[in-house]
């Protein structure tokens, strides 16, 4: 029972990127054509709301519901991880046209092909571990 | 009711970006609300941990049921594409910049918007051939493999980072575009 508000939740996000087209290949290959704003608009809108959600967090202005103070992990330092990880993803992003969140919404619209999509992205999560150590971070 | 019947139009029609950016805020708010985090790509790793990856890489022995409030994240994902799919997407054509479109009919991709996804890359009848299969592949390969590589996607690094003005997440956000514009702009138009 404890677990129904992130299915809520996730059915909140995957019906908004549905209805938004935020899920679409060609979505994704116009925002890199830079011939429409829509994707940016999207993400730019999310970002701009994120940045106050983010501020009230740290003031304490906004806990979580039990009353603690909300902490934002901060990622991991590196320019070569998240720029060549960010690249490497990029490349992915725009051949498939969905990222992680997309691929799962995708499979609920009944796209099978995307279940191939999703095999290559639990395999590249894995390759990632297999061969981290040899990767500059 | 003539309301109700104007707010069902609305929620019918394809919702614009000022509608989708702030509710994925609020999922964003939701989450970091019950305590937990907003980023996708995780799970990806969650699901590798089931299947038994930590026998072959020990990263993956963790214990992946503290995770499993990510999967049920998860769960609601293909619950939210089945239900817009089903009740709330009378029409799925994608109303594209027409340049868009000539774009990508140069680049051997037809009828593109008359759906969310091109068949040159989607359809089952591409899907079970090697060219098509394997592209599907890379495609998720690359995903997976970068986003767990930055530590992130674009829930992550795009809109939890960015949010957070982390340097890190402008530098991924930064590589999501140099990736995706070279595939775009330099991969694509030779695939097809």
């Amino acid at each position: 029972m404890k677990y129904i508000k992130y299915i809520l939740v996730g059915i909140l996000f995957g019906i908004t990127l549905s209805k938004s087209e935020v899920i679409s290949w060609y979505r994704i290959y116009e925002m890199f054509k830079l011939q429409s704003f829509h994707m940016f608009g999207v993400i730019g809108s999310a970002v701009a709301i994120g940045v106050i959600l983010m501020y009230l967090f740290k003031n304490e202005k906004l806990k979580t519901y039990t009353g603690k103070p909300i902490v934002v992990e901060p990622k991991k330092k590196g320019i070569p991880r998240n720029l060549f990880g960010g690249i490497i993803f990029g490349l992915g992003w725009a051949l498939g046209g969905a990222c992680p969140g997309p691929m799962y919404i995708l499979l609920g619209k009944g796209a099978v092909a995307i279940l191939v999509v999703l095999l290559g992205a639990h395999l590249g999560a894995f390759l990632y571990h297999a061969v981290k150590r040899h990767l500059p971070h | 009711m003539l309301q109700l019947f104007g707010m069902i139009d609305f929620l019918l029609q394809p919702w614009p970006w000022y509608v989708a950016g702030p509710i994925i805020a609020f999922c964003m708010f939701l989450m970091f609300f019950f305590g937990k985090k907003f980023g996708v790509s995780s799970n990806l790793e969650t699901v590798c941990a089931m299947g038994g990856a930590g026998k072959f890489v020990d990263f993956f022995k963790f214990d992946w049921k503290k995770n499993i409030w990510n999967l049920m994240f998860v769960v609601g994902l293909v619950l939210g594409g089945f239900i817009a799919d089903q009740w709330l997407t009378p029409d799925e054509t994608v109303a594209l910049n027409p340049a868009t479109v000539q774009d990508l009919y140069d680049i051997g991709i037809h009828n593109a918007g008359s759906s969310y996804l091109p068949d040159e890359i989607y359809g089952l009848e591409s899907m079970f051939t090697v060219k098509g299969f394997l592209i599907l592949l890379a495609a998720g390969l690359l995903v997976g493999f970068g986003s767990r590589y930055a530590g992130g996607c674009t829930s992550g690094h795009g809109i939890v980072g960015l949010s957070s003005l982390s340097m890190e997440s402008f530098i991924a956000v930064g590589g999501f575009f140099i990736g995706g514009l070279i595939m775009t702009w330099f991969i694509l138009p030779y695939l097809f």
